[in-house]
């Protein structure tokens, strides 16, 4: 193939759109878990979590709604075909972001007796939009069939993905809190993990045994050579990040931001190699990126300003995140 | 009901509760902006107080305007996959450099806004504010630029039955784009102007005479006296691009059966689509062909015209005749309290009385506007290039009929919460007068006379 406009730019969207998707899943992940985790914290535990989280959330959201948009503004005719057949799991996505964004404001501001069931709110919302976000990858993956057995595997990843974020929580609490909170986050982090490994695991098996085509870009010879370092990098992550987690937190808050880059790279790895089983189909073995992808001349105008704002929110993001940087305390309106 | 009509209710029910609250934050952002630069220029803590009351607000608003923005960006795909397939080259771009430009605009930088006061400088703060205030009007301009493209399209040209763009400019800067905009932000500012002083209102009925009490009363009061006048006038000429551009949108406001001169101004009437003629009229001789076209022998475009081809007559004509009524209401409101403001240095009882309730009118004028302007474009999506029933996705009706009944029930409750928690917040806000402490504020108004009344 040529590489001129038609042939790249959907490529490029496609790019764009899947780094706007692992952000959206390292950056709201976090703040997704420490929802989750909500079930089993206590009251002041509480405020300070959601202190940790509090300057952050409406941003890392804003990750999803560039993703999804990508994916409507980029690849339209996909964009209606995931969409229609994922109607229930994306509307109980949608309801639990809603929830749980709204208990997040309500439950400050409510008079004091009511806290409690904002409080529940923010966890059950927390809890569902990431059960239906690993149900969604679930179905993804496995070419979104619909049977008992996809709805299944759909189970399972939802569990596991649900796992995976409230890891991501308990390694944000590592970094951003101290004290008995931080060895709290250390226990939860050690369960979640195990689950996280579980998922990611038959989410790799599931995908190249779904698909012929996948099974044959992963196991001839030579790919296999040199994708064979990516299974096992992530494994020696995994087993460093659970033999890490026996020792925090350290002296001197050593390594407390650790927990978190690790599983961030352990996502990105993971969706990297969901992006190599999927090439060049963005809906699974039916449509590829140039089959669905708008016409070249609108593609070019977005991607005019894309090149130029996505830089500038990137730096930006950097910029709030050092600004509530440090220790998480008490979150006040001033 | 078949899917068609359950989408559209969903689509309808997810639009009105979204657009209720980007309302309050375009406006709100630059009332907040304004309060934090009086407080710069000044040194008064109080305008810091109505700015902390005000800011509580904003990121209330903001959230479920964030969560309803992302409903909405879902609703594309789910229910209307027929849209983007047929003009998403035109669309897609326009809804792209409105989460670019916009909403991580105002995401990112909301949270140095609300929590990072006593974080970073005092002029990095002040930045945040504009930068967020300016985020919030670019949504507003990109998705208007869309809705005004739907409305009137212009800069592109068919082949194979999907829209490409000719020329992006024309396609931006389509002939209805310029007023919706305007009519829309200054919507907003009324919206909030109205919002401040009704809240404000309610804390001085409760006995609260603080300063910020009465800072924010009064930029709300003159704010909403000063913006009314404007969109009375921007109104009109938005009427009148939209006569010129949608004439059965403008014949269905007007609820006028035939295309005729001398056509009066209907005030009351109940239209009746089987029979295509109106019961029980109440009108003004030649009012609007006076209106419409500036003499009362002037012909104005029937529905005679567009049958099988215009929106249905009630709900456009009584959309309008609610926001026009809700208009003037507020006209006759703001101008006599800022009468009294300015002259009396009072709030007399009984304006308080009927600021309170007002708290909320612009949502009623905003909703019954839109509603006005989107039925009125029926039965097309976009006009004379996509009908509304060609885009409907294939989800079975059971299904959207369930979420539909999901959404309407999260949506009323959560409204009930909202207007609940506001309440409060004034309420409390009003007990405690300006005596809670603020750290990191400087409280050192310069010499100034004091104002009499307050």
């Amino acid at each position: 193939m040529t590489l001129d406009w038609p042939v790249l730019l959907p490529l490029i969207f496609a790019g764009l759109m899947g780094l706007s998707i692992l952000i959206y899943v390292v950056l709201d992940g976090f703040d997704l878990g420490i929802g989750i985790l909500f079930a089993m914290a206590d009251d002041d535990e509480r405020d300070t979590m959601v202190a940790a989280i509090g300057p952050f959330w409406d941003a890392n959201e804003t990750w999803l709604v560039l993703a999804v948009g990508l994916l409507l503004v980029a690849f339209p005719v996909a964009h209606g075909i995931i969409l229609t057949a994922l109607y229930l799991p994306v509307f109980v996505l949608l309801v639990g972001l809603i929830l749980r964004g709204v208990a997040f404001d309500f439950r400050a501001k409510v008079p004091v007796h009511r806290k409690h069931r904002w409080n529940f709110l923010f966890f059950a919302g927390s809890l569902t939009a990431s059960l239906s976000q690993g149900y969604m990858l679930g179905v993804y993956v496995l070419g979104l069939d619909d049977g008992l057995a996809v709805f299944g595997f759909g189970a399972l990843v939802a569990l596991c993905l649900a796992a995976s974020y409230a890891a991501m929580g308990a390694a944000w609490l590592i970094y951003k809190t101290e004290g008995e909170l931080q060895r709290k986050a250390v226990r939860f982090l050690r369960g979640a993990l195990l689950f996280t490994a579980l998922g990611m695991v038959a989410v790799s098996l599931a995908t190249p045994f779904a698909s012929p085509r996948i099974f044959e870009k992963w196991f001839t010879w030579p790919e296999i050579a040199w994708l064979t370092p990516l299974p096992i990098i992530t494994g020696g992550a995994f087993l460093w990040l659970w033999h890490l987690s026996f020792h925090l937190p350290l002296k001197g808050d050593r390594h407390s931001i650790t927990p978190f880059l690790t599983l961030a790279a352990i996502f990105t790895l993971g969706f990297a190699g969901l992006a190599y089983s999927f090439y060049p189909y963005v809906v699974p073995d039916r449509l590829t990126i140039w089959e669905a992808a708008s016409a070249t001349e609108s593609l070019g105008i977005i991607l005019v300003g894309t090149a130029f704002v996505l830089p500038v929110i990137i730096g930006y993001s950097f910029y709030a995140y050092r600004i509530f940087g440090g220790k998480a305390t008490e979150l006040t309106y001033d | 009901m078949d899917a068609l009509i359950l989408s559209r209710l969903q689509f309808a029910a997810n639009i009105s509760f979204h657009i209720l609250f980007p309302t309050i934050t375009i406006a709100l952002g630059w009332v907040l902006l304004f309060f934090k630069l009086r407080y710069n220029a000044t040194g008064d803590g109080a305008w810091m107080r109505a700015y902390f009351f005000w800011v509580k607000v904003f990121a209330l608003s903001f959230a479920l305007g964030v969560v309803s923005g992302v409903t909405m960006s879902f609703q594309f795909g789910t229910n209307w996959p027929g849209f983007m397939e047929t003009v998403g080259n035109i669309a897609g771009p326009l809804l792209a450099y409105e989460v670019l430009t916009a909403f991580f605009l105002e995401a990112v930088f909301l949270g140095i806004m609300l929590f990072g006061f006593r974080r970073v400088s005092n002029r990095v703060h002040t930045l945040a504010t504009v930068l967020v205030a300016f985020g919030t009007t670019m949504s507003a301009f990109w998705i208007l630029a869309l809705n005004s493209w739907m409305q009137t399209p212009a800069g592109f040209e068919m082949r194979d039955g999907v829209a490409y763009a000719t020329d992006w400019w024309a396609i931006v800067f389509n002939p209805s784009f310029p007023y919706r905009l305007a009519h829309m932000l200054i919507a907003s500012g009324l919206t909030v102007a109205f919002l401040i002083a009704g809240l404000s209102a309610l804390r001085y009925l409760k006995g609260d005479r603080s300063d910020s009490m009465w800072k924010a009363l009064r930029t709300g009061v003159f704010l909403g006296a000063g913006l009314i006048p404007v969109q009375i006038f921007v109104g009109d000429m938005h009427g009148l691009n939209t006569l010129e551009h949608q004439p059965q949108k403008v014949a269905a406001m007007e609820a006028n059966w035939v295309t005729r001169p001398n056509v009066p101004l209907v005030l009351f009437a109940w239209p009746d689509e089987e029979a295509r003629e109106n019961r029980f009229e109440i009108a003004i001789p030649n009012g609007a062909s006076l209106i419409l076209k500036h003499s009362i022998d002037g012909v104005v475009p029937g529905l005679n015209d567009y049958v099988g081809n215009h929106p249905p007559v009630a709900p456009v004509f009584w959309g309008f005749r609610i926001m026009v009524g809700v208009g003037l209401a507020m006209l006759a409101l703001s101008w006599a309290t800022g009468f009294f403001l300015l002259r009396r240095g009072t709030l007399p009882r009984p304006l308080a009385y009927a600021y309170a309730p007002m708290a909320f009118s612009g949502w009623v004028a905003t909703l019954a506007g839109w509603y006005t302007t989107e039925i009125g474009r029926q039965p097309w999506l976009v006009t004379g290039v996509l009908r509304t029933e060609q885009a409907v996705g294939p989800v079975p009706a059971g299904q959207v009929g369930f979420t539909l009944t999901v959404y309407v029930a999260l949506y009323v409750t959560l409204m009930i919460v909202y207007l609940g928690v506001l309440t409060h917040l004034a309420l409390k806000a009003a007990k405690d007068g300006d005596q809670t402490p603020m750290p990191g504020v400087r409280n050192e108004p310069l010499a100034q006379p004091a104002q009499a009344g307050e």
